[in-house]
């Protein structure tokens, strides 16, 4: 009954949000305000159907109807309630309505803003907003129905449908369903699908004001303007939806890494890539009126990839870890995805003529000119994720024969880009729109500037070939990023800007290199860190004296309300920084990585680098309410003889799904992370029990840094007193560095 | 004109990322295939670095647990999707190449933790390469297991 309401809801939703397109649509053509608001009011109702609809699905979830097949396939009696409700997205029919519902909540709160000045936008957001709420429904009602119930057919088959198909008779009622899978009942997990899908849907939203800007020829900024803000926040979900993935992958699954190029993974990440190219590239059309054209590339390859990535979660083209059954959806993704590109791009070049820059590029130094090679790097980036995910494929028509890429290719074709997006943030808070003054970058030596930016492909062209045949990978970056850390010094040595940061990176790696570690890619990455940080937190340090002495005010006011005057800038700055605190995580545990392995019997150790891992006591229970046996290890940590503290690492047995869970027993701290897993035991304790250790240097700076990048985007996206009406003061001031961005 | 210098620099980066993915390619791809092609093969492909998919066999499943050795025999499953699909999906497929003892077979070798999905008609992808004896040894092995959850099921990634 339940199911059938919900069903019914899910369909009248579908119409009503076709409605909305269809009377958008002809509002428009026939000049007609009154139906595109009933348009609007369409497009406001589709959110409340859906979340009936939902609440009917988590009826049915909570309640153990098992004769729904999609609750039987993601719950069991024994699930605790709340994982019961966030079962809606750990499976393909459920997240697809989750999908839904999140997206007509942003069309629905982005139609609800104040249309005074862009009422013609209105009827374009709602057609765009609303033929992908309407897909989506779509692909729920006809394929993928969270609501249908289980059949068996004639021949003895399984036959998923809503209504009793002729000739079947219905499953008898099943006492238990399958439960989520196990490694899903984890925080992490429960977060983030729905973090990536809330970036993923909030980036349709200047998607719809770009198509918007475009049919109706309002070509100046004003589309960018408006979505602002919901890019920042898209870009945020998006970017946090990333990093609760890997915390997952590196609490849930054992194997000591947080990140492994796999092909959904980079599905996710490369809208990612384009949105924060586009997040860039938009402060040059607002300053500069340059990159119109670009902007809208850009914006629309990102609503391109966000539905080609959920595309590839569901379609089976590809083996992955976060490979959903393969799924008759897949081609109309494929086909949706196909026809919304080719229609924006005829849009685009029926409007390309109006989409001229207003300025032009004059300076390489110059602010807009380093964010556009930081863009250029970020397509990059994109370029070659793209190819590796589309490898096989190509290869095979190509060649015959299927050949992939792994881990390895993307390393060392991706690393020597984020470099060079390492030194780009280094220098921006010295770069400034327009002409470069005196002061900042355009003294630099134009010829030293080329020579940096041409020095690493040229030494990686040189090295690369006879080294890489004898070590595989790598050689080239350590090489061309050596040449960086040479010009560099070079060139800043000569600076009056900028000497001292060079000084103290400087002094910051060198006692690295005597006290830490001799690896040459790490000493770099770790220059470019300490440099960025050191010339950003100048420039806090240098505006806020600024400040303090021009108004009067003591320090922390003088902070604050420098921050505050200029969010967008100083949080960008913030962002840059946490990056940087990230790269040292990265930095840290891809290169330094450390690992044992071993069985022991009570009372013995295992030694790596510097600790002692004693093995004390082993439990075993079954707790019969969770429907779990936990498997729990103790072991005592030393390092240098002193006693740090005991772990508990876990293995979770769970009898719904027949499926163990290794969990870690962790201790963090900022120097490093350690991380041991209980592999297996004998159930005399005598015989011994395995486990495998790692030692993960500087990781949790990866975690910390996520933490100030939150910090750091809730800075730029603070709304100001009355944004809208903020005049584009900057373009006539644009000479003046210091202005507010 | 102005613009020529930032297309000369757009250029520059260009063939800096085709000569990056090329150079790439050379050194890290590895070739995607069956347990038959795989047989068929044999000492050619020897050394060079493999992508196999296989049906595990769960008979032939052993842990040694002092070296965390882990050894099994994968079945040839189809390498294509849609001859996957055509099959009866990919639990049919993987259950008919357990139960059939005339598939090709081959031996694997894994050092590590024993992953959590690691069962009877699971399905194995793993990187690694062949040794003289015909013995797959996998660097890195992942696990999909679609008779339980035909939904949602990640696999589990173990790498070394």
């Amino acid at each position: 009954m339940v199911a059938d309401f919900g069903y019914g809801i899910l369909v009248v939703a579908l119409l009503v949000s076709l409605y909305s397109v269809v009377a958008a649509l002809v509002g428009v053509r026939t000049k007609s305000a009154a139906l595109v608001e009933s348009a609007r009011r369409a497009m406001l109702l589709t959110w409340p159907l859906i979340t009936l609809s939902a609440l009917a699905l988590i009826y049915l979830l909570v309640n153990n109807h098992f004769e729904v097949s999609f609750v039987y396939e993601v719950t069991s009696r024994s699930m605790p309630t709340y994982l019961k409700i966030t079962a809606w997205w750990g499976g393909q029919a459920g997240s697809l309505v989750f999908w839904s519902w999140l997206m007509s909540a942003f069309a629905s709160l982005v139609t609800l803003r104040k249309w005074d000045r862009d009422r013609e936008f209105l009827p374009w957001v709602i057609v765009v907003s609303s033929v992908t709420v309407a897909f989506f429904l779509m692909m729920s009602v006809v394929f993928e129905n969270p609501f249908a119930r289980m059949w068996f057919a004639p021949s003895g088959e399984v036959i998923k449908a809503m209504l009793q198909p002729a000739g079947s008779t219905a499953v008898p009622l099943q006492p238990d369903g399958r439960g989520l899978n196990p490694l899903l009942r984890h925080p992490g997990m429960i977060i983030h699908p729905p973090m990536l899908y809330l970036g993923f849907v909030s980036f349709v939203i200047p998607y719809a004001f770009a198509i918007a800007a475009l049919v109706t020829g309002r070509t100046d900024d004003r589309w960018i303007r408006i979505t602002r803000r919901w890019t920042l926040w898209a870009w945020l979900f998006l970017s946090f939806g990333l990093v609760l993935g890997g915390r997952w992958a590196y609490d849930v699954l054992g194997w000591g890494g947080y990140w492994g190029w796999d092909p959904v993974e980079i599905a996710a990440f490369m809208p990612w890539l384009t949105g924060t190219a586009f997040l860039h590239s938009v402060m040059i059309q607002e300053k500069r009126g340059q990159l119109k054209q670009w902007n809208m590339i850009l914006i629309m390859l990102t609503y391109a990839l966000v539905i080609f990535g959920t595309f590839l979660t569901r379609s089976g083209v590809l083996s992955s870890v976060h490979a959903f059954a393969s799924s008759p959806i897949g081609p109309f993704f494929m086909g949706f995805v196909a026809l919304t590109f080719v229609i924006s791009i005829a849009l685009l070049i029926w409007r390309w003529p109006d989409l001229r820059s207003e300025t032009e590029m004059k300076s390489m130094l110059s602010r807009e000119a380093l964010f556009l090679l930081n863009n250029l790097l970020f397509m990059s980036v994109l370029v070659i994720c793209f190819v590796g995910v589309i490898y096989p494929l190509v290869s095979e028509l190509v060649t015959g024969s299927k050949v992939t890429v792994g881990p390895p290719w993307y390393e060392f074709s991706t690393s020597p880009l984020f470099a060079m997006l390492m030194f780009l943030m280094a220098i921006a808070p010295l770069s400034s729109w327009g002409l470069s003054s005196q002061e900042k970058l355009a003294n630099i030596n134009k010829p030293v500037l080329g020579g940096l930016l041409a020095a690493p492909v040229v030494a990686y062209a040189i090295w690369w070939k006879p080294i890489s045949e004898i070590m595989g990978s790598l050689p080239g970056v350590v090489i061309s990023l050596a040449i960086i850390l040479i010009v560099v010094v070079l060139m800043y040595l000569f600076r009056k800007l900028l000497w001292q940061s060079v000084l103290v990176a400087s002094v910051i790696t060198a006692y690295l290199a005597f006290t830490y570690t001799q690896n040459l890619i790490a000493l770099i990455g770790f220059f470019l860190v300490a440099l960025t940080l050191m010339v950003t937190l100048r420039e806090f340090w240098r505006a806020t004296r600024a400040r303090q002495n021009a108004q009067q005010e003591n320090f922390f006011t003088a902070f604050s309300r420098l921050i505050g005057r200029n969010r967008r800038r100083y949080g960008g700055y913030v962002i840059h920084v946490s990056m940087m605190l990230m790269a040292i995580g990265i930095l840290g545990i891809e290169l330094f990585q450390k690992e044992t392995q071993g069985m022991i019997p009570v009372g013995q150790s295992l030694k790596i680098a510097g600790y002692t891992v004693e093995y004390k006591d082993l439990a075993s229970w079954d707790e019969a309410d969770k429907g779990v046996n936990y498997t729990r290890a103790v072991v005592s940590v030393y390092k240098d003889g002193t006693y740090l503290g005991d772990l508990h690492p876990r293995k979770d047995f769970y009898f719904d799904s027949q499926q163990s869970m290794t969990i870690p027993g962790q201790r963090p701290t900022l120097k490093d992370d350690l991380y041991v897993l209980l592999i297996d035991w004998q159930p005399a304790t005598t015989t011994g029990a395995t486990f495998k250790i790692y030692v993960n240097p500087l990781v949790n700076w990866l975690w910390i840094g996520s933490l100030l990048f939150f910090i750091g985007v809730i800075i730029a996206a603070w709304p100001d007193r009355d944004p809208e009406y903020v005049p584009a003061r900057a373009r006539n001031k644009a000479y003046q560095p210091s202005s507010a961005d | 004109m102005k613009v020529n210098k930032f297309m000369i620099g757009g250029l520059f980066i260009l063939a800096a990322v085709v000569f990056l993915v090329v150079s790439s390619s050379q050194a890290n791809s590895e070739y995607f295939m069956t347990v038959d092609e795989l047989s068929t093969k044999g000492a050619s492909v020897m050394g060079k670095s493999l992508r196999v998919s296989g049906a595990i066999i769960g008979d032939t499943i052993q842990y040694d647990a002092a070296t965390l050795t882990l050894t099994f025999e994968v079945a040839n499953v189809p390498g294509d999707n849609a001859e996957i699909e055509a099959q009866g999906g990919l639990a049919e497929v993987l259950h008919q190449a357990v139960i059939d003892p005339t598939r090709s077979r081959i031996k694997v070798i894994y050092q590590g933790p024993k992953p959590d999905l690691l069962r009877n008609e699971a399905q194995a992808i793993m990187t690694g390469h062949i040794d003289e004896n015909g013995v797959f040894h996998a660097d890195e092995l992942l696990l999909k297991c679609p008779t339980r959850y035909e939904e949602a099921v990640p696999e589990q990634a173990a790498s070394k």
